[in-house]
């Protein structure tokens, strides 16, 4: 008893008589927990390593950029990136492998899975955010908004999107949609200069939200209907019960499916994707087509062919009606569009509609076709909105299709990556756009629904036209533009050579007179004084006032090149207007897409194994 | 006096309507989040009821979640909302018609 005479001559008997009560509480607590012990589950942390060193990472990114005491150089947290992406690439390659293995195997109670798919998600999350990571350095550079906001959003993106890929419980897939749409709304608003970047970002967070609510609420229905939220759990359930006639279950199931259709943004849940695409930072739209679908379309896939495979009858029929109304809108919009950015929206609700073939077949050839579709599209969306991302002048501005007109005279190399994506877009053979719309078409068609597969070829038919008019006209050489008769330009002496009232006030084009372009030789001064009142306006006007042929001869060539300098002028303020600078991270970025998309498109085996066998561990 | 679960879930959905109504119907910003919330609150009342009636603690513990998230979205959104409307300094009607009500 040392120890308490001890505590007697420090304070007395009072803390004696604490210490003694405190040492008799923690004995009974630890009496009571030995009875009632918390089971805590069994945590495999190699399962969800991807997710931890992409999350870590983009925590330890944010953390070092907040800590130190003079600005991360915008190199070191590009580098960054990359390494924890390429990190998270690799031990998803590694997953992979040890799936291929030793199967798939679940953790954490059940709650997450490791299987091929999951695998292959995570792989393309990773590989996406890479790309990206690329891609806006150049844009953060050029905008400056140098900082490591961007980059560890993404992140915490990707990881949401990874996070959906190997979720096998509903709460988790909610949860994983969560960290990466939330990410993204943030992405979404990233650019504070431009103000389309902060409406983009409000429309998607409302609607995101919306759907999100719609999605709990899903998850909530289907919970009272089948007691509990794990997949494999309604799984089960679901093949031992016959519950196809459940108002509950169906209603869950179908605000499930409005839920993950507004995320892939399937028709007629598609209302936010051109605006938001359109106002996005042009780096953060091609990131979010990718992550967004990837993400969607695993947790979609999983849900609906692995756990609601029993009603199938009940859901097949809507996603039919839903993938036509898909690729028939996403097409049939897109033509109309004149800004690029917008254009590639809607052409994304298209590829959404092929992607949904895939589950409309609901077997494995399906699943394997929509997650090839998936796969290959991220690399052409993320290579396409690079290129898009690059012409963007300074402010991420001049979208306009017309300014890509003659873009191949002075950047042959970036129209040519343009052409390239936008023809893989449109499903040439020989690149992985081909191989994916053949896919899905014929897993379609297997599983007996063909007149879908004719509906997605006709939409094919219709894209192939606004890709092809893109890329036909960064092929076709300016010209001048013609001129409606008595809109000609004449010599006013006052301002010099300039368009008549009619044609400046159409075009905008100010009358400032070129020196030495003002032939006043063929007019003396003082008539031009006396001729403010009688200016002529057409040349024939001209020719009677000045009684000159040569006069009208100079005037009619200059109006043929000032016709061309404006519009030289009209385009300057489109893409195309003068030859950008083409960071080396892009060139890099662009070059791995179009490698991704050219390579596999013309040895297809190595990829279709791949997605092949990552369904297959899927369905087990 | 026990009250039957149907009628907890059927204030449930009737709270989601009007949820969705709102947020359909509503153009002030603050309001349409309001909407967001009772939509997904409606949700966590549909999650309590089913854990009861099934006696499964699942379905409550699930509500700390969405809680958890709807409290993150809310704080990314009124953000986005402060950096819109920080730019627009004039009293344009555009600023009128949010704060409107």
């Amino acid at each position: 008893m040392s120890f308490l005479g001890f505590l007697d001559g420090l304070g007395g008997p009072h803390v004696r008589d604490g210490v003694i009560h405190l040492v008799v509480v923690l004995a009974s607590v630890h009496a009571l927990a030995a009875v009632t012990a918390i089971h805590v589950p069994h945590i495999r942390y190699l399962a969800i390593l991807p997710e931890i060193v992409m999350l870590g990472g983009a925590v330890l990114l944010l953390g070092v950029a907040s800590l130190s005491d003079r600005p991360v150089r915008m190199s070191v947290t590009t580098v960054g990136t990359v390494v924890i992406s390429g990190a998270s690439m690799g031990l998803a390659w590694w997953q992979w492998a040890d799936v291929r293995q030793h199967g798939p195997f679940t953790t954490v109670a059940g709650a997450v899975v490791t299987d091929g798919f999951s695998a292959l998600i995570a792989i393309l999350a990773s590989t996406a955010m890479l790309l990206t990571a690329l891609v806006g350095d150049g844009y953060l550079r050029r905008e400056g908004v140098e900082g490591p906001e961007f980059h560890v959003l993404a992140m915490v993106s990707a990881s949401g999107a990874m996070i959906m890929g190997q979720a096998n419980d509903l709460i988790v897939i909610f949860l994983g949609l969560e960290i990466m749409s939330i990410a993204l709304y943030v992405l979404a608003a990233l650019n504070p200069r431009r103000a389309t970047s902060g409406e983009a970002a409000l429309k998607y967070f409302v609607l995101g939200s919306f759907s999100s609510a719609i999605f709990v609420y899903g998850i909530a229905l289907t919970y009272g209907a089948t007691g509990g939220t794990n997949l494999a759990h309604l799984t089960s359930y679901l093949s031992t019960h016959a519950l196809s006639s459940n108002g509950v279950l169906l209603a869950g199931m179908g605000l499930l499916l409005v839920g993950f259709g507004f995320k892939v943004a399937a028709v007629p849940f598609h209302m936010w994707t051109p605006d938001v695409y359109q106002g996005a930072p042009s780096p953060v739209t091609g990131f979010m087509a990718a992550i967004a679908k990837a993400g969607g379309f695993a947790a979609l896939l999983r849900v609906f062919v692995s756990s609601f495979g029993t009603l199938r009858p009940d859901w097949r029929p809507i996603v039919y009606v839903i993938a036509i109304v898909t690729l028939v809108v996403g097409a049939g919009l897109a033509v109309v569009q004149r800004d690029v950015k917008r254009m590639l929206a809607y052409s994304s609700i298209n590829h959404a509609g092929f992607v949904l073939l895939g589950l409309q077949a609901a077997d494995a050839r399906g699943v394997s076709a929509a997650l090839y579709y998936v796969f290959t599209y991220s690399f052409m969306v993320i290579g396409s909105f690079a290129v898009v991302t690059l012409l963007g002048r300074s402010g991420d501005v001049g979208h306009d299709i017309a300014g890509y007109r003659a873009l191949a005279r002075r950047q042959p190399v970036l129209a040519l990556a343009f052409a390239v994506l936008l023809l893989a877009q449109a499903g040439v053979p020989f690149t992985t756009g081909f191989l994916a719309k053949l896919q899905v078409v014929a897993a379609v068609v297997d599983a007996h629904s063909a007149p879908l597969g004719f509906v997605a070829m006709g939409s094919a038919a219709i894209a192939a036209f606004f890709y092809l008019r893109v890329a036909v006209l960064m092929y076709t050489p300016r010209r001048p533009r013609w001129v409606p008769p008595g809109r000609e330009i004449v010599f006013d002496p006052i301002v010099g050579p300039q368009a008549s009232t009619a044609a400046r006030e159409g075009s905008g084009v100010s009358g400032q007179a070129e020196p030495e372009i003002a032939p006043g030789g063929s007019l003396d001064g003082g008539t031009a004084e006396g001729a403010v009142a009688t200016v002529p306006r057409t040349l024939a006007e001209l020719r009677l006032w000045s009684g000159s042929e040569r006069t009208v001869a100079v005037v009619e060539r200059l109006n043929a090149d000032l016709l061309i300098d404006r519009e030289a002028e009209a385009v300057e303020d489109g893409a195309g207007g003068r030859r950008v600078r083409v960071p080396p991270a892009a060139i890099v970025a662009i070059g791995i897409c179009i490698a991704v998309t050219v390579v596999f498109g013309i040895v297809p085996g190595p990829l279709v194994d791949f997605t092949h066998h990552s369904t297959l561990l899927l369905l087990r | 006096m026990s009250i039957p679960g149907s009628w907890y879930l059927i204030l449930a959905a009737v709270l989601f309507t009007i949820g969705a109504l709102g947020l359909l119907v509503r153009r002030n910003v603050l309001v349409m989040f309001m909407c967001i919330e009772l939509m997904l609150n409606a949700a966590n009342l549909t999650f309590v009821t089913f854990a009861r009636m099934l006696h499964d603690i699942g379905g409550q513990a699930v509500v700390f979640f969405v809680l958890v998230v709807a409290a993150a979205e809310v704080v990314v959104g009124l953000g986005i909302v402060v950096a819109i409307f920080r730019r627009r300094t004039s009293a344009t009607a555009d600023d009128l018609h949010i704060l409107k009500g």
